[in-house]
């Protein structure tokens, strides 16, 4: 029992930064009907960026470590990351994906791709392909609790995602521009009949999906410190599959299918077949799919002529 | 030729064909180039990239099914040769003393491998395939990119084939004769199969699935047809990849990194188009080795080839979305250049392609 919860624990940590990852996809293939390969980079990305600031700010105010101090300097690093990650998701968009809005879906895939081999072997070039520590922001604490073994990081994970989530889930449901960001999901070409700058409100959407990749990939760096160019394949491709998992384009679906994802890989790392770890989540997916073929919460809609 | 029988035909074709590449093999071994064994062995994995590019062109590009899984089936076929090879038959040509009869068994038994090889490939496109005929579009992309990826898992786990360690000791018998005769035989029945009603079919399945199935074309049976034949061509190309020198497999070759490569190689030359996925099989396999000169031209201590070759890759695919061809071939491009009259048919897949912006999955 106490095994169990302690698997189910660490599964929910893992998952929720999948999720966090799952949902920028899931927003961008709601609107774009574009698998963003590139998101998963985009997660490496923010954790260089925190790899970087947080380098400076532990190096440059050591004194600060232990005390609070530490919490403000660590989202003010998180932060850092969250713009310099929206601020590419923006470029991205604007560059690689907007000239081909009209040009066969495919064709703005293979600029994913491309830009997804870009942040990598650029990654390897400009940081180096040797992996780094991720900087300790926040002192790590052992709590114990009933037999189970948890760390503070994993409260932080769980408590800033869920943040994070809640913002995403009132941007969506609470405001005018999710409002507008539902009509273009729903249907593109009227929405922007309707009077919605539907390039603004696409724009947008990458810049908050970028923002949660950033908000993962500081949050992975702090629960797991080895970070290099390639981290983002792996995190990047499950997240992605959790995604597909929930229903691809559906927001609530994500963070389910990130939290099956990350539950199931930490019972069957922690089991006998943990080396075949990286293949369940495929095995999962493929056996939902073949059931559910939109996913858990995608919506079957009949093909018409 | 026109007033021989086909098969006379096509047998004086054959002959020329392996002629002309016998000629090569031992033609370009023996420029007088420095380094002509680096040049020659770029030349054979352009040939690979071209039969891989071309079998995917029959799944992704004719019967429309968005595959992402072909590395895999590369890896099977390169591993079940791979494997055949290293238990059974590099034992007994051993045992053959040297000469023509080593000779002929070698080749032979490769041929022989390399062809069960892509029959086992070819059952695992099969087994993919099935998936096929209930998922559509970017559900079918990811159900066959983790099809790859558990057969990449599933190797990695079997000791036998060297598990993560890499699978060593294949005998390199792989050569240019080989992987081009394959290249050329790809091609062929590429060429073939889409001026034959099963290509037509598979025209018809891409084009517009519920009309294909009213009209009475069993749109199963083909999209599983298609799946089949790409993944048996992958799987030859992967065994020739797996004898050819430094004959050395490892899981981490079949990521679904080297998929992407395929699939960019194949939309680059413009869906469909046969000479477009050769074409851009040559000029993505080209972009790396060439773009090592970089370095030395810029003053960098690292080598921006891979970064510039990314960089490249979204430029080309921004200048022709359609890919360099559309879905034309080289000479009907070449063709309409030249007088300006549209050439007749295959030309109406650019208004398919808006079409299929709105025909994604359905999504909440």
């Amino acid at each position: 029992m106490q095994e169990f919860l302690q698997n189910l624990l660490n599964g929910v940590a893992v998952g929720a930064i999948y999720a966090l990852i799952a949902l920028g996809y899931t927003m961008v293939y709601g609107i774009l009907k574009l698998i963003n390969f590139a998101h998963g980079d985009v997660f490496m990305l923010g954790s260089f960026v925190g790899f970087y600031a947080g380098g400076w700010a532990t190096t440059h105010m050591h004194d600060k470590a232990g005390t609070w101090m530490s919490w403000p300097i660590a989202g003010a690093v998180m932060l850092l990351a969250m713009i310099a990650c929206g601020l590419f998701g923006y470029l991205n968009e604007r560059i690689a994906y907007r000239p081909l809005r009209n040009a066969p879906r495919i064709a703005s895939l293979i600029t994913a791709i491309g830009v997804s081999f870009f942040l990598e072997y650029g990654g390897q070039f400009v940081f180096g392909p040797d992996p780094k520590f991720f900087p300790t922001l926040i002192e790590k604490h052992l709590i114990r609790a009933g037999g189970i073994v948890t760390t503070n990081y994993q409260l932080i994970v769980l408590v800033v995602a869920i943040i994070f989530m809640a913002i995403l889930q009132y941007i969506i449901y609470g405001t005018k521009f999710g409002r507008a960001m539902r009509a273009v999901s729903f249907n593109f070409e009227t929405a922007s009949l309707m009077g919605i700058p539907t390039d603004r409100i696409i724009s947008i959407t990458f810049i908050i999906g970028s923002v949660l990749a950033a908000v993962a990939g500081i949050l992975y760096g702090l629960s797991y410190p080895k970070i290099d160019p390639l981290m983002g394949i792996m995190p990047g491709l499950k997240a992605f599959i959790a995604a597909v998992l929930g229903g691809i384009g559906n927001v609530p679906g994500a963070v389910v299918g990130g939290l099956i994802i990350g539950i199931i890989e930490s019972f069957v790392g922690g089991s006998q077949f943990s080396s075949f770890r990286d293949a369940i989540a495929f095995v999962i997916l493929i056996g939902i799919l073949l059931f559910r073929p939109t996913g858990l919460f995608g919506k079957y809609e009949p093909e018409k002529v | 030729m026109k007033r021989f029988p086909w098969w006379i035909r096509d047998t004086i074709y054959a002959v020329i064909f392996i002629g002309v590449l016998i000629g090569l093999s031992y033609g370009l071994e023996a420029i007088p180039i420095q380094g002509i064994a680096y040049y020659n062995r770029i030349l054979v994995l352009m040939g690979i990239n071209i039969t891989l590019a071309v079998s995917l062109n029959i799944i992704n590009g004719h019967a429309g099914q968005f595959s992402l899984g072909h590395a895999g089936f590369m890896a099977v076929g390169a591993y079940f040769a791979a494997f055949l090879t290293v238990y059974y038959f590099s034992p007994y040509v051993n045992t053959i003393p040297e000469g023509t009869g080593q000779w002929l068994a070698q080749n032979g038994l490769l041929l022989l491998a390399v062809l069960l090889g892509g029959t086992v490939a070819a059952v695992a496109g099969y087994i993919v395939g099935l998936p096929s005929l209930r998922l559509r579009g970017d559900y079918l992309a990811i159900v066959t990119l983790g099809f790859g990826e558990i057969i990449r898992v599933i190797i990695l786990n079997i000791d036998k084939v060297g598990a993560a360690r890499g699978f060593t000791g294949i005998p390199p018998w792989s050569n240019f004769f080989w992987v081009y005769f394959f290249c050329g035989v790809t091609i062929a029945i590429s060429w073939r199969l889409v001026n034959s009603s099963v290509g037509r079919a598979f025209l018809s399945v891409r084009e517009d699935e519920i009309a294909a199935e009213a009209m009475g074309v069993d749109t199963t049976k083909y999209k599983v047809k298609a799946f089949i034949i790409g993944s048996f061509l992958a799987g030859v190309a992967g065994g020739l990849f797996a004898h050819y020198t430094p004959a050395y497999l490892n899981p981490t070759m079949f990521t679904f990194i080297r998929s992407f490569e395929i699939i960019a190689m194949v939309v680059l030359g413009g869906l469909g188009s046969i000479s477009g996925s050769v074409l851009a099989a040559i000029i993505l396999t080209f972009l790396p080795e060439g773009l090592r000169a970089a370095k030395g031209v810029l003053h960098m201590t690292k080598d921006p080839r891979m970064v510039i070759y990314s960089v490249m890759l979204i430029v080309l695919m921004l200048t022709r979305p359609q890919g360099l061809f559309g879905r034309r071939e080289l000479w009907q491009v070449l063709a309409r250049r030249k007088n300006t009259i549209p050439t007749k048919g295959r030309d109406e897949g650019d208004a398919a392609d808006k079409l299929d912006r709105d025909a994604g999955p359905p999504v909440s």
